[in-house]
């Protein structure tokens, strides 16, 4: 048992305690978003990762703020992980004018460029190709960047996680595959759609080395993933990390859950909560006083964003019309112009709606 | 006649043409054990078990084109693309495969294939679950494509795309599964692809529309009516074969013209119906064919812009109010 081990202590302890930080802080932003969705402020689909908060931590811990990655409908602790902001997260759920998307995109579509994350996906598997052009990008210019693409059991079943897994490998390109496999996707248990038990055999297929990790300790995420990042900035090509975690809440934030028992749920997060292991992990380096004040500074950061969100307008009507080309919103560009004729016309018709609409499931 | 919801007719309509014909069977995500996203393939599997009622891993293109091969070698599959959105993971076994494999092959083949697609614009779902696709499959020769706007329609034409032996798009909005409405007690009604139906007669403008734009578009004619104004409303029912004749018959009754959609303007099923108006009937036409459909951009997130960016009811009795007032 972990508890039995030494306290580590140094860079160690400074890790783990960084790492601790990253998952209560996506704790508290997903039960807040829990939260405000259900009470009707959040309009749309929303994906919980709650219990998957050591992938996300412990992967992003080994990136620079210029490596990329690709996330998944699933995406906030990901997101959070790579540098966002969390007002900027909260004001895009809450389809604000400040969201980082403009109000365009939500919980299922959110990206943050500044900080090399390239999009959560509406569609499955839709990440896969983004990752795999962000490393042969970063060949064709001669960095030294990695990108990382985060996905699901679900998704290794379409047909671009093998095409792109085959095309990373034979070029040799800096992309690290980071798999959270959480036993289910949507309603269906991973065991009822593949035949194998470690997806990390697929990679072999392809001649990716690959890695399985305890993916409820953040620890073990994080080394992985470094030896991935290392291979890959030092030119030696992708690799393939497998995560084992569980997803202790609903699929969306409304699903019934028919297909599993609570128990299942409840005993997973009793043996396996990645921040109570990391606690337990840090032992003595970290004292009770130090673990409250860093959940009561995740609390005060939520509530800082939800306060600048609930101040922030919502888009202007205008902005539906404009934002897909480049140019688009400059008079005399033909596609300024078109759409400035489509504004016109639809503008008077256009409802004054509520920001919190809620969303009808799934 | 009962009065049923959307889902319940598309549930008969499944149910009767699984126990009409063996060979019929359906696939798709979290659709046996769990029903279906709309609770639309509820208590099948119970009926005709998990080998003609299959759930299946994320693998559209596999699904579709495993449907394809199924239709080839004397199968009816039906398979549920859980969005309408994500067809585009399986372009190439649709359009490549299933459209053309009939006509390519010196009709040696059918592909009584049906895609149950559920599209369309709902509360926040964003650009990648709410698209209204029909008009790249109407552009597509090989494929038929419907679109019901109620209950009746739901039941009617999923019985008649099983049926058909042409791979078969069946557009079913996301926000009509749970409209009620009147369905035969025949358990042999079909509604019969390629023939539009006439929802409201009227004598001053026709409103051509089909899909969840017939309910708009009847709501615009109750408006009308309160401004003195008889608008009539065509539900085209099937996008392809376009029922042309129908469309004919409206220009020459009404000499007044509405098209609308849910689905982008541009480029869209309206353009060609315009352009077929403007083509056959000009000399009937009192006013040029206005032409309405969701602006030339993705679905937006934020409900504000979404509401702004596709016809409702005020939009087209507006225009159908302009057209017959002359003031476009
Ligand atoms: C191409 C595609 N097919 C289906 C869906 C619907 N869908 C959304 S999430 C999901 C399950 C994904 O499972 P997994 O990849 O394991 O990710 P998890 O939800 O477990 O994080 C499905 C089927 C989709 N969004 N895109
Ligand atoms: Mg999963």
């Amino acid at each position: 048992m972990a508890k039995t081990l030494a306290a580590p202590a140094g860079a160690r302890r400074d890790l783990g305690i960084a790492l601790l930080r990253m998952m209560i802080r996506i704790r508290v932003l997903e039960e807040g978003i829990e939260k405000h969705f259900l009470g009707g402020e959040i309009p749309g689909f929303a994906h919980l990762s709650i219990g998957q908060e050591a992938v996300a931590a412990g992967t992003c811990a080994n990136l620079r703020r210029d490596d990329a990655i690709a996330s998944t409908h699933r995406g906030h602790g990901h997101t959070l992980a790579k540098g966002t902001s969390m007002r900027g997260m909260v004001a895009e759920l809450f389809a604000r004018a400040t969201g980082i998307c403009k109000g365009k995109g939500g919980s299922m579509h959110i990206a943050d460029f500044s900080v090399g994350m390239l999009g959560a996906n509406g569609v499955v598997g839709g990440g896969f190709g983004l990752v795999a052009g962000a490393a042969l990008s970063a060949v064709q210019r001669k960095t030294d960047q990695v990108a990382v693409c985060f996905f699901g059991d679900g998704a290794t079943n379409r047909g671009p996680f093998h095409e792109n897994l085959n095309l990373c490998a034979v070029w040799n390109l800096p992309a690290i595959f980071v798999l959270e496999n959480n036993r289910y996707a949507s309603t269906t248990s991973t065991a009822e759609t593949m035949k194998i038990e470690n997806v990390a055999m697929r990679a072999a297929g392809y001649g990716m080395p690959s890695a399985i990790v305890d993916g409820f300790d953040g620890f073990a995420v994080y080394d992985a993933v470094g030896d991935a990042v290392e291979r890959a900035r030092s030119g030696g090509g992708p690799t393939f990390v497998e995560c084992k975690t569980y997803r202790a809440r609903g699929h969306y934030i409304g699903d019934p859950e028919r297909y599993r028992q609570k128990t299942e749920v409840a005993d997973v997060m009793t043996a396996s909560d990645p921040i109570v292991r990391m606690q337990a992990l840090l032992g003595e380096a970290l004292s009770l006083g130090e673990f409250e004040r860093v959940w009561a500074e995740a609390r005060e950061e939520f509530a800082d964003a939800v306060a600048f969100a609930r101040s922030s307008p919502a888009p202007e009507k205008d902005e539906a019309f404009f934002g897909a080309y480049t140019g688009d919103r400059e008079p005399g560009n033909p596609v300024h112009d078109f759409e400035a004729r489509e504004r016109d016309e639809f503008l008077p018709f256009a409802p004054n709606v509520g920001t919190g609409s809620q969303g009808s499931g799934h | 006649m009962r009065t049923i919801s959307f889902t319940e007719a598309t549930l008969e309509a499944m149910q009767e043409e699984m126990r009409r014909d063996a060979t019929v069977f359906l696939m798709g995500e979290d659709i046996a054990k769990q029903g279906g996203i709309f609770g639309q393939f509820k208590g099948l599997p119970q009926e005709f078990g998990l080998e003609r009622v299959r759930d299946t891993p994320i693998s559209e293109a596999a699904l579709v084109g495993a449907g394809v091969g199924a239709a080839l070698t004397g199968c009816r599959p039906v398979v549920d693309m859980h969005f309408a959105d994500f067809i585009t993971c399986a372009m190439d076994e649709l359009v490549n495969q299933a459209a053309k494999l009939r006509y390519m092959f010196g009709e040696q083949c059918v592909v009584p294939m049906t895609l149950r697609a559920p599209d369309g614009i709902t509360k926040s779902a964003g650009s990648q679950h709410s698209q209204a696709l029909e008009g790249w499959f109407m552009h597509t020769p090989g494929l038929e494509v419907v679109v019901p706007a109620d209950a009746e329609d739901a039941k009617g034409l999923l019985k008649a795309a099983i049926r058909s032996d042409n791979p078969t798009l069946y557009f079913e909005h996301k926000m009509l599964f749970p409209r009620k409405g009147p369905v035969p007690d025949d358990d042999d009604f079909v509604v019969p692809i390629g023939k539009a139906k006439t929802m409201r007669d009227g004598s001053d403008v026709a409103i051509v529309t089909y899909g969840i734009t017939v309910g708009r578009a009847i709501e615009a004619a109750a408006l009308l009516e309160a401004d003195g104004i008889d608008a009539m409303v065509i539900n085209l029912r099937t996008v392809w074969p376009l029922d042309y004749g129908a469309i004919a018959d409206a220009v020459a009754r009404t000499h007044r013209v509405v098209v609308a959609h849910e689905a982008v303007r541009v480029g869209g099923v309206g353009a060609e119906i315009a352009a077929f108006i403007g083509e056959k009937c000009f000399d009937e036409l009192d006013a040029p064919v206005v032409r309405l459909g969701a602006a030339h951009v993705p679905v937006p997130f934020a409900p504000v812009l979404q509401e702004a960016m596709y016809p409702k009811a005020p939009m087209i009795a507006d225009a159908a109010r302009r057209l017959v007032r002359k003031t476009l």
